[in-house]
């Protein structure tokens, strides 16, 4: 009896939800369709939101409230095929067949991973995938004939014919590098099972850009680093990180700003290092980064308790309240809930949940929810709904 | 100022079109830029890293601040497989497949150095590869002593070596090329 109750719970507090979405949209003078509870239209939502939800947003893994993720990315090819830049369509379906004929060989190594062809998603879809960073803004923005490979809990992906015929990514929460690297590396073996990699005695592995040649390894964390940023300790920081062959980005890749004090730092250089000193140059620095950062948030919460408490309740007060949120300002503001949570000063949010959020209020998945495409100021309006709808 | 488009955001995007000397000038918020493709700069991101390495390499960059020509790096330079030469391999920043690398050989090896401060791969040699790479830099040996039996006029080891070199090498092929 009390497992019936809880059951029917979450479904009735959905329906609240909506119906003070509905509220909403009526007010933002969006047309009303749809908005009659039914039930299968609910299932399809929870499905959704379902495949929204990755591994790394559990914010769980080790020093979880500074590492959001770490991330080993290896690019390799196959040998004799040009690369995917400057591939025709057929030679690229060959790259396709030779993957899908490997998963198929390979059947106990790839066991309940299948091919999302990407040409034959929509394009809200294809944007889903990389705003959960499994596919590159390239593969999300042109319908190529490109693909990725999905393990189900989405730890593992190997992209098809990015920029490179195989790109073989771990992405997992905390800081993990260590795992990540030999996982990625595992599927690697995996690969090279079935395909002849294009690969060097002097340079090793064979990429389309100078860049990547060598180990073709990409190894990533992402961090949130407010304190720094408060402090304004960020700046000779991110300068110093330079120096040591490692870059800043945005979280959403190149060009992207940091925004909330969410920023990504990998290496730059692939060539002449083994994999181990690579990913452990990245994890050092990210260790001494933890250490700044905790500093930081000592020392901020020594000297502006109440500033801090009082920036945390108000973000939480806008996120819960608003009507309409930018994507740029919600991801501030989320980053601001998140500093009150991680320092104590607010209770009752979880961290999945301000992970999650991070990636449901992006465009794609606002649309993908919503089920069609949405103009930016609709987006507003439903990026501002679903916070509602998630905030405890 | 609002932008002229959605009317509810401010306008951060100031967009000058001049279209047969005829000048419009319009205001509109980032996300109707981004709607109407007017932030997508096809080189946007590429341009600089692709203008490094033309400059890197000694190429002239159409459009490009002028870097003084290097006349060390050959224009003819193409790649036997994909057809790529070498100022486009500049011009796009890629390579067009794994044999252009053998093609561009040496004029790409300075660029190596310049982007990772090293030209040696010293990561990890995939499995099947490298047992490949491994026969073969035994078959090389065993190709030198045959060469050296057969001076000493040691015919009966040098046929040996022979067998031995033949064997190696079939074996190289038949295992090597599953997908040729």
């Amino acid at each position: 009896m009390p497992e019936e109750k809880e059951k029917e719970q979450p479904g009735r507090k959905a329906q609240e939800q909506r119906e003070q979405k509905k509220e909403t949209a009526v007010e933002g003078a969006v047309p009303p369709q749809g908005r009659e509870m039914d039930p299968d239209v609910l299932a399809v939502e929870e499905k959704r939101l379902a495949e929204i939800n990755s591994k790394w947003m559990e914010g769980s893994g080790p020093e979880g409230e500074i590492v959001i993720s770490s991330r080993v990315r290896l690019a390799r090819n196959i040998k004799g095929l040009p690369f995917p830049p400057l591939a025709s369509d057929e030679q690229r379906k060959k790259v396709l067949a030779v993957a899908e004929r490997v998963l198929a060989e390979q059947k106990d190594c790839f066991a309940g991973m299948e091919m999302i062809k990407l040409n034959e998603v929509t394009p809200i879809y294809r944007q889903v995938l990389l705003e959960k960073h499994l596919i590159s803004p390239l593969q999300a923005r042109e319908n190529l004939v490109s693909g990725l490979i999905l393990r189900a809990d989405e730890v593992i992906s190997i992209m098809v014919n990015e920029e490179d015929h195989f790109r073989i990514q771990c992405l997992l929460p905390g800081l993990q590098l260590d795992r990540a690297w030999e996982e990625a590396s595992c599927y690697d073996d995996y690969l090279e099972k079935g395909i002849d990699y294009a690969f060097d005695e002097e340079l090793g592995y064979l990429t389309a850009c100078p860049t990547n040649v060598g180990t073709g390894l990409r190894a990533s964390v992402m961090l949130y680093l407010p304190a720094l940023v408060l402090t304004g300790q960020i700046n000779h920081i991110l300068a110093a990180i330079g120096q040591v062959g490692l870059v800043v980005r945005g979280i959403y890749g190149e060009g992207t700003e940091m925004v909330g004090g969410l920023c990504q730092v990998s290496n730059q250089i692939t060539l002449g290092q083994s994999e181990e000193e690579i990913w452990h140059n990245l994890y050092s620095v990210t260790r001494q980064l933890i250490n700044q950062e905790r500093k930081g948030r000592q020392q901020l919460l020594n000297e502006q308790r109440d500033k801090l408490a009082d920036r945390a309740g108000r973000a939480y007060g806008i996120l819960k309240y608003a009507r309409l949120l930018g994507s740029q300002e919600a991801m501030q503001l989320i980053s601001d809930v998140r500093l009150g949570v991680d320092l104590g000063l607010l209770h009752d949010v979880p961290v999945s949940t301000l992970n999650r959020l991070l990636v449901l209020t992006r465009p794609g998945c606002l649309q993908y929810l919503k089920g069609r495409p949405l103009n930016p100021y609709e987006r507003d309006l439903e990026r501002a709904a679903r916070i509602k709808q998630f905030l405890p | 100022m609002l932008c002229q488009k959605c009317g509810q955001k401010t306008a951060s995007v100031h967009l000058t079109r001049i279209i047969n000397g005829n000048k419009s000038e319009t205001y509109i918020c980032e996300d109707c830029a981004r709607e109407n493709g007017e932030l997508d700069f096809p080189l946007e991101g590429k341009f600089p890293l692709y203008q490094f390495f033309s400059s890197m390499m000694g190429l002239n960059v159409p459009g490009g601040d002028a870097v003084a020509p290097v006349p060390a790096t050959d224009p003819g330079l193409q790649c036997p497989a994909c057809g790529l030469t070498y100022p486009q391999f500049g011009q796009i920043g890629r390579f067009g497949c794994d044999r252009c690398y053998e093609a561009f050989g040496s004029h790409v090896l300075p660029l190596f150095r310049r982007l990772h401060g090293n030209q040696k791969h010293l990561g990890k040699i995939p499995a099947r590869a490298g047992v490949n790479i491994k026969a073969r830099k035994k078959i090389e040996q065993l190709k030198l002593e045959l060469q050296q039996k057969v001076m000493a006029e040691a015919f009966e080891e040098a046929a040996e070596l022979r067998d031995k070199i033949r064997d190696l090498e079939q074996k190289l092929t038949a295992g090597g090329e599953p997908d040729a």
